[in-house]
């Protein structure tokens, strides 16, 4: 059976890991500023569903790898075509780096990430300062550039389903009727 | 009703507008501090770095040297709690041992703080990490408080000198500051960091197997047969302190006693500026044995953030508001100086 929508599996990954990386970004840009009693609980289910979300998008990859996503409609140009699946290569590209960069500067300062109080990641990098702080920077600019990204998406995104009115959103969004 | 879709053209593109930039304004807002009710971690390290911070080093206690050595759990509180640290026998660390103040080059003798930070089983579950200070209690409840402290005793940029005006204000405004002034009056400080007791400050929890839980404080006390005095004569030397210290080590490990405190029921553990007097019931934990000291530079205790909420298995965290508060200070002067050590920018003081 064909379907022009993205298949359910791509989406259901889509929009909970959507819902997943906007509270992560949002809680990992207040708890570092945070004096308050719940910084130590923010950062403590921060870690454990940044696991969640490396496992997430390991699932994703190899969702995205089964199921062939939709094709865009010829109406878009090659070029146009090629940017966005260069923009979708880097939304992944800074889903893994996020996780692994958070992962590997608690390592670099010898501090557990410990999962939902239940075991904790192995210690993999010898604690060091100067790759702590390459490390921890790191996590920040991609954070930032993915939140470019992500601002860019929801744009071209809502341009597709305002605008142009061509189905792509309705791809995702599950609504699109066979043509 | 309408799909958005069939809006009129400038009101589509003022939808995607309103939204794609809402979300933007909004990642720029929480990034800058939206929302924050009190202080800031970054301001409150800004306030201790001043304008002209010493690259590469701790914003607090700045000036300090590394340890080695082990905990030798006494079995006196292993029914306590399941930590690991107090279930077996002897749990190496590594530790600092470090005067107050966020100048490097400081004399150790000029410090009216003195610190014993420890570091247990770094990178995993039973991580430990204590940091413990000569005063026994803090001046304020939170964060806010502290932070409004620390500006009053802070010399006027002008003057150079304190406000005594504005110092006695806040204490009047502050009553709870009264433990801490009364510890100040009495304490001497010693002439050896290895006959220093060193406080835990905040309380913690013990959380012993069936999940029961005991608020308790802990101490480091300098062992009974500790030398009194100063093994060395305590000269001008900015390091004299250090000096004393490793001095000392030659004659063999510097042993303290780690006490636990455990509250009564009228104590409030979340509150850090009341003394528990040593009617509480105590009991030795352990321990603590010093075997080498090293300068930081040579030794491996710069790259550890000595932030007391990493706590293990079987130890578990008040709501205390200072002690909450702690983690994200540490955390942002963790950060500045790493990447300063990153783009290799450790300036004078290194030693």
């Amino acid at each position: 059976m064909s379907t022009h929508n993205y298949h359910l599996a791509a989406r259901i990954m889509h929009w909970s890991m959507a819902l997943l990386i906007l509270s992560m970004l949002f809680a990992g840009l207040a708890m570092v500023q945070s004096l308050e009693p719940w910084h130590l609980t923010f950062l403590q289910l921060h870690k454990s569903f940044g696991v969640v979300a490396l496992l997430a998008v390991i699932a994703r990859v190899v969702v995205r790898l089964r199921f062939t996503p939709p094709p865009l409609p010829s109406s878009v140009p090659v070029l146009q075509q090629k940017i966005a699946k260069f923009s979708h290569m880097l939304l992944y590209l800074a889903m893994f780096a996020m996780p692994l960069s958070g992962y590997l500067m608690q390592s670099a300062a010898g501090r557990p990430v410990v999962v939902f109080d239940l075991f904790a990641l192995p210690q993999i990098l010898p604690q060091n300062l100067a790759l702590y702080g390459f490390l921890r920077e790191f996590h920040g600019w991609v954070a930032w550039a993915f939140i470019a990204l992500i601002l860019v998406h929801i744009g071209a995104a809502l341009h597709h389903g305002l605008i142009k009115r061509d189905g792509v959103l309705q791809q995702m969004l599950g609504s699109k009727p066979k043509d | 009703m309408k799909r958005p879709d069939q809006f009129p053209l400038a009101v589509r593109y003022g939808l995607i507008a309103v939204i794609v930039g809402g979300l933007a304004l909004l990642f720029l807002a929480v990034a800058s501090g939206f929302g924050q009710r009190v202080v800031t971690a970054q301001e409150f390290v800004n306030f201790q770095e001043g304008g002209n911070p010493h690259q590469g080093f701790r914003r607090a206690h700045a000036k300090g040297f590394c340890i080695a050595g082990e905990f030798i759990a006494s079995n006196h509180v292993g029914a306590y709690t399941t930590a690991a640290v107090f279930n077996q026998r002897s749990t190496p660390f590594t530790g600092r041992i470090s005067t107050g103040g966020g100048n490097p080059t400081a004399p150790d003798l000029a410090s009216s703080v003195r610190s014993l930070a420890l570091s247990f089983n770094p990178g995993t579950r039973d991580a430990w990490h204590t940091a413990m200070n000569t005063p026994p209690v803090m001046p304020v409840r939170t964060p806010e408080d502290f932070y409004a402290f620390a500006q009053v005793f802070a010399p006027d940029p002008e003057t150079g000198q304190q406000n005594p005006e504005r110092i006695g204000a806040f204490l009047a405004a502050h009553p709870e500051t009264q433990a801490v002034r009364e510890w100040q009056a009495s304490y001497t400080p010693t002439g050896s960091f290895a006959t220093e007791t060193y406080n835990s400050i905040n309380a913690f929890y013990l959380v012993d197997n069936e999940r029961n839980k005991r608020a308790i404080r802990w101490s480091a006390k300098p062992s009974a047969r500790a030398v009194a005095g100063s093994v060395i004569e305590l000269t001008d030397d900015p390091n004299a302190l250090r000096n004393e210290f490793m001095a000392r080590l030659e004659h063999g490990p510097i042993v303290f006693d780690m006490i636990f405190t455990f509250a009564n029921d009228s104590d409030d553990e979340t509150d850090p500026t009341v003394l528990w007097g040593d009617d509480r019931e105590q009991r030795l934990a352990g321990i603590i044995m010093v075997h080498r000291a090293t300068p930081e530079a040579d030794g491996n205790c710069d790259a550890i953030n000595f932030d007391p909420l990493i706590l293990p298995r079987g130890m578990a965290p008040t709501d205390d508001k200072i002690l909450r508060a702690r983690s994200a200070a540490y955390a942002e002067s963790y950060r500045r100086r790493a990447r300063e050590n990153l783009m290799n920018a450790r300036g004078e003081g290194s030693q």
